[in-house]
């Protein structure tokens, strides 16, 4: 984050986001997996997409993959901008496509095992709001 | 070296294994031929892409796979 907002010494404002595995007793890991020829292209059209539609002076996206315990860190996005609307609406749209379209696929261990993670119908309304 | 078929979330459970080797040429058809019960299923249903090398397919009846080239089978992603 240091090194973004030196990069953006003209920004009016920055928001930033850490996404982590929650704590809360239940999920003893996770892990994230993704497709390597789809992965960073998809994160690079998504950082492109966030930048021609909000007044942006930068955008970062860093998503982490493989195993994960309670507490780790997954995700981080952060915004650049003139203006704090653009930079919270840009990091809201990102996160939301990081979650629902981007190339990873989440699993949780619980005390029954391992479970693949499925798409609410949250995640879907989230996506929805952006069209 | 035939056609690679790449099975990613919970199609490798389905498909006992993250990848398979069939032999090339392959289309739709011979994609569901070489998947059996619930694999074959998911891969049919809307909710699973293909990708062939690393390109999305829009139309997933349109697939022309070679040997040498690799197919993914992408289910509902959980990303975040």
């Amino acid at each position: 984050m240091t090194a973004f907002s030196a990069a953006h010494p003209e920004a009016g404002g920055i928001v930033s986001f850490v996404g982590k595995v929650r704590p809360d007793g239940d999920v003893e890991a996770l892990e994230l997996r993704h497709y390597a020829p789809l992965t960073l292209a998809g994160m690079q059209q998504l950082a492109e997409a966030t930048l021609a539609r909000w007044r942006l002076d930068g955008v970062l996206l860093h998503h982490r993959t493989g195993a994960l315990k309670p507490g780790d860190p997954i995700v981080l996005v952060a915004a650049a901008a003139r203006h704090r609307r653009d930079a919270f609406e840009a990091a809201q749209f990102a996160m939301d496509h990081l979650k629902s379209d981007a190339w990873f696929w989440k699993r949780e261990k619980r005390a029954d095992g391992w479970r693949w993670v499925e798409p609410r119908g949250q995640d879907h309304a989230d996506l929805a709001r952006w069209t | 070296m035939g056609v690679k078929l790449v099975f990613l979330g919970k199609l490798a459970d389905l498909a006992g294994a993250p990848d398979k080797d069939v032999r090339g040429p392959l289309d739709w058809r011979g994609l569901l031929d070489a998947l059996p019960g619930p694999l074959g299923e998911a891969a049919r249903g809307d909710t699973v892409r293909l990708a062939l090398n690393g390109t999305v397919l829009a139309d997933k009846a349109a697939l022309g796979a070679a040997d040498g080239d690799e197919v993914a089978l992408l289910p509902p992603v959980s990303g975040g």
